[in-house]
Parts: C-alpha cells; structure tokens; sequence
C-alpha cells in the first residue's frame, strides 16, 4: 500500500542545511497499522508529512497504492491519503461551522457541493447530526477529533496518516477515540500510519511498530515483541521501561 | 528532633469553588489533610482537580467564589489572609509547578535572571549571591553547561529542560507544600520519568508535601502514596493503590488506558450512565 525508498529531508540551505530524516525506507501493507515511534525532533512528523504531500522538499521515492507520487501531487494523488493532526484546536476553522468543514474536501475536490454528505459523515463517528450546525469551540476536545477524523474520511481515501491523534485528550476520550478508529479502520479496510510517542497506545494500535531516532529507524517491533517487552536496540529499551513506569 | 512527617501542612475541611452565578459547584465539599506526603488528584478535564489546586493556593479569579468550613495551611487560615500576606506565602511556603513550561516560563528573561529572581523575591539576598544559588539549584536539577544554559532564553531550551527550570525556580525557596499541575503532560516519555523522579528527590530532602495534579491514574498511582479521585468536583474515592479501586468511575479511568503488558482488543470506555447512578446525592 506504502512503499518508501531512501526518503531523504532536509530543512534550510548550504551550510546551515539539517538533514532531519536520514534515508529512511519502509513499506506498509493494505490494511496493516504501522507505528512510529520517538522523541519530540526525532523526525517522525516529517515522515508523514512528506507522505501527505505537506512536504515537498524530500528525495527518494514514495509510491502509494501502487503509484508513485510526485513532489507536488496530482489530483489523483492527492486523494489517496488523509491526515489526522494532534490538536483538534488547530486543525480545525475557528470560524467555520462543523457542515462547512465536512464539506470543504468534496468541493475542494470538484465533487458537487458535499451538504448532504455531512450527516453521514457525523453518524459514522458517532456525533449527533443536529453538531452539523455548531460552531467548533461548542465541541469538546474528543468531539473536535471526531469531527477531524470525518473530515479525514469524506474522500474515501485508502490510507490515512494519525499525527499524536490523542496526545491532547484526556485518557477516557483517548479511550473513544482509539476505538473508533480501529472500529472504521475495520469497517472500511483501512491503512493507517501512526505516530505517537506514547508506546502504550502505538502497542495497543499497530501490527508493527519501527522506532525512530535522530532520523533513522534503530528498531523494529512486532506486536509480540511489544507484549514481550522484547527489544533488540538500546534506544527502544530506554523508552520502553520508560512507558512502562 | 520531632517527627515532622506528622505535621499536617494543608487541613482542607468541605471547601467547595463556585463560578460566577452558577448554582453547580465546580468543586463540591471536598476535605482532606496534607502531610509531608505525596498526595496524587486525579480526574478528568472538567474534574474540578485544578480548580481545587489553585484554590488551596487562592490563586483563583474573583469570579471564583471559595468557601470551606477550615482552611488552612500551616496554622494559618488561608481565607482569612490578606492579600498581602498571600503573596508572602506562595513562592517562599507553597509553590506551585503549572503544565507547559513554554507559557510558565518569563520569555523576555534569561533562564538565569529568572531563578535569581526568585532567590531575591524570597530569600532576601543580594544579587550575587542570588546568581550563585541560582546555579546550584540548575546544578541539583541536572542541568548541563550551568554558564550557558543561565544566559539561554526559554524559547531556545527544550520542554524538559523548561519543566527542570521550573522546578529549579520553585523548590529554591524551600517550599513546605508543592502543587504541581500536571507536570509532565506536555512532556516526551523518554523525559516524563526523569522529571518525576526529580520533583520527588527535591521535594523529600525539604520535607514537605506535594499534590500531584494529573490525569494519568497510572502515573500518580506508581508514584504517590494517596490518590484522591474527582468526579464532578466530588472526591468519589481515595487510595492507596490502584487494586483497591471499588468507585465505577475509578475502574473505569483504569480501564481505559491502553496498557503494555496486558494487551486488550478493545478499550473499554466510561459508562457515565453507572457512574451517575452511583453518585446521585441529594
């Protein structure tokens, strides 16, 4: 499904250049969940970032679904993944009403006007339809994720990227959340990349967990291994005992 | 020598926060004793748990109505105090440790200047002496390269440093009571435990008490002697360890935590509907 090969990023120019992720290469099968895991500037966010098409100053080479994609992408390439950002605060129009920010994918992409499609979209979250005319900053901060990953969902896309997706909710709406997810992922075959630093919830999510630092993967984990507590790098062993406080 | 670890520090009887012209009290009756201990609050957003944090220390906005039949902190009546001595008490006798370092933090002041201050807002030195105790104090914390790191601005340090910073900056004074309001939520895992293992280092040499505020149930319950539950502003339950957990609500906080050694297929969320059932009071 995702395919990466020697995915190279650098931020700034000549000598002040900083290469941020190393030459990083992995592959993701249909409806597998990766994880990748690490600390705060260790790259992980740029890898999906450079997978969404936020990014577009990396080398190498990236193919979804069977396709490589380019730098700036096509329509068609566009539409083959979605992302899910960590603050449900800032990734969602303040001033917009929750109907305008469903809908905005379908007309960004030429699809009709997307009204009729909202109240779909806020059932299968489990939000009431009556949401489709409030404001934001009338959700909570769990209904506000809710709301994005539905958005994240209006085009159908096959994969969808989780950036820390409840790093900022409270551990009962955490709960809400991370099984919504794996209810929708099972519903519609989905393939999810996920970044989190929090091992206990990658562990409970993904197939298979790669351990990021200083730009490189130093490690990778099965869900068994994660169980075991079986690691095979110093690195994932400190943050493992560190999770497991 | 006495035995202080049977002072009590914070005596807090039926103190209750009202907002404003709500009937509905954000916290509600709640009352417990603080020794040199350390005290864990944990509950939801919402919970009242930094409401009451804030309270003990009266930092709350005059829209914020406390009411209680005891308060007090170290003999004193906290109610009864005057503004003026308040602001004697916190920062020198009851310290309190916020979230995000990012916002806590002074961000037109060198690292350095801001932990003299302290020194000299508190402890009545001069400013020489106020620089030298500042950089032991960033010494006991495990910061590195003291010289330079006092002349960094906040923005150019890391969140863990920060929060370190902090620490540094409201344990110099020697505090009886801490509170630290989710300390670590804004923090990497990798640092999470060196920054608790410090607070509690710091905060047993002086002997005094701390309240950790927080909404890991895990967390608190790995590091604290006691844990307070808070539903609603109510204190539902108090333990000493997770296993004796009997309140729906507190089940339910554990439940919901993906844990790494015991794998689940689904996580299990609150049932709000058993929870109320049991907490209907008149």
């Amino acid at each position: 499904m995702i395919d990466v090969q020697d995915l190279s990023v650098s931020f700034g120019s000549g000598a002040s250049a900083k290469q941020v992720v190393k030459g990083v290469s992995f592959s993701v099968t249909k409806g597998e969940t990766l994880g990748i895991v690490g600390e705060s500037g260790c790259g992980k966010s740029t890898v999906l970032r450079s997978l969404a098409g936020l990014d577009r100053h990396w080398t190498g080479k990236v193919s979804l679904s069977g396709t490589e994609v380019d730098k700036v992408r096509t329509r068609e390439q566009m539409l083959l993944t979605q992302m899910v950002f960590q603050d449900p605060y800032g990734s969602i129009h303040p001033r917009h009403r929750i109907s305008r920010i469903l809908a905005e994918p379908i007309r960004a992409m030429d699809r009709g006007k997307g009204w009729d499609m909202v109240a779909p979209a806020l059932e299968q979250v489990g939000l009431p339809t009556a949401f489709a005319d409030r404001f934001p900053h009338q959700l909570s901060g769990g209904q506000r994720q809710r709301v994005a990953i539905a958005r994240a969902l209006m085009l159908e896309p096959e994969i969808i990227l989780l950036d820390e997706p409840t790093s900022a909710l409270d551990v009962s709406v955490q709960a809400e959340v991370l099984n919504l997810l794996a209810d929708l992922k099972e519903a519609r075959n989905l393939t999810y990349v996920l970044v989190s630093h929090d091992l206990s919830v990658i562990a409970h999510m993904c197939d298979r967990v790669l351990v990021m630092k200083a730009g490189v993967f130093v490690d990778e984990l099965t869900k068994d291994d994660l169980y075991q507590g079986r690691t095979h790098h110093d690195y994932s062993r400190m943050l493992f005992e560190a999770s497991a406080l | 020598m006495h035995a202080p670890e049977q002072d009590t520090i914070l005596s807090v009887k039926n103190l209750s926060v009202h907002f404003g012209r709500y009937a509905k009290p954000a916290v509600d009756g709640v009352s417990f004793d603080l020794k040199a201990e350390r005290l864990g609050i944990v509950g939801e957003s919402g919970s009242g748990k930094s409401t009451l944090g804030r309270a003990v220390m009266r930092l709350l906005p005059p829209i914020g109505r406390v009411t209680a039949d005891t308060l007090t902190f170290d003999g004193m009546n906290v109610l009864a105090a005057k503004e003026k001595q308040m602001r004697s008490l916190r920062g020198n006798s009851m310290a309190l440790i916020m979230q995000d370092p990012r916002y806590s933090l002074n961000p037109v002041l060198p690292i350095g200047k801001q932990v003299a201050e302290a020194a000299i807002l508190h402890l009545n030195v001069g400013k020489t002496e106020a620089y030298k105790m500042a950089a032991t104090m960033l010494e006991r914390v495990r910061i590195a390269d003291i010289e330079r790191t006092m002349k960094l601005y906040p923005h150019q340090i890391s969140g863990g440093m920060g929060q370190r910073v902090m620490i540094a900056m409201m344990l110099l004074a020697k505090p009886r009571m801490v509170i630290a309001d989710e300390p670590t939520s804004a923090l990497d895992v990798s640092v999470r435990g060196d920054v608790l293992k410090l607070l509690d280092e710091l905060v047993r040499e002086n002997n005094a008490g701390l309240m950790l505020i927080s909404h890991d149930i895990r967390m608190v319950a790995a590091f604290c002697e006691r844990i307070m539950v808070m539903y609603k502003g109510r204190v539902v339950e108090t333990l000493t360890s997770l296993e004796e957990a009997k309140h729906p609500y507190t089940r339910g906080l554990i439940a919901a935590m993906p844990d790494l050694k015991a794998p689940v297929r689904r996580l299990k969320t609150l049932d709000r509907n058993a929870i109320d059932a049991v907490e209907v009071r008149p």
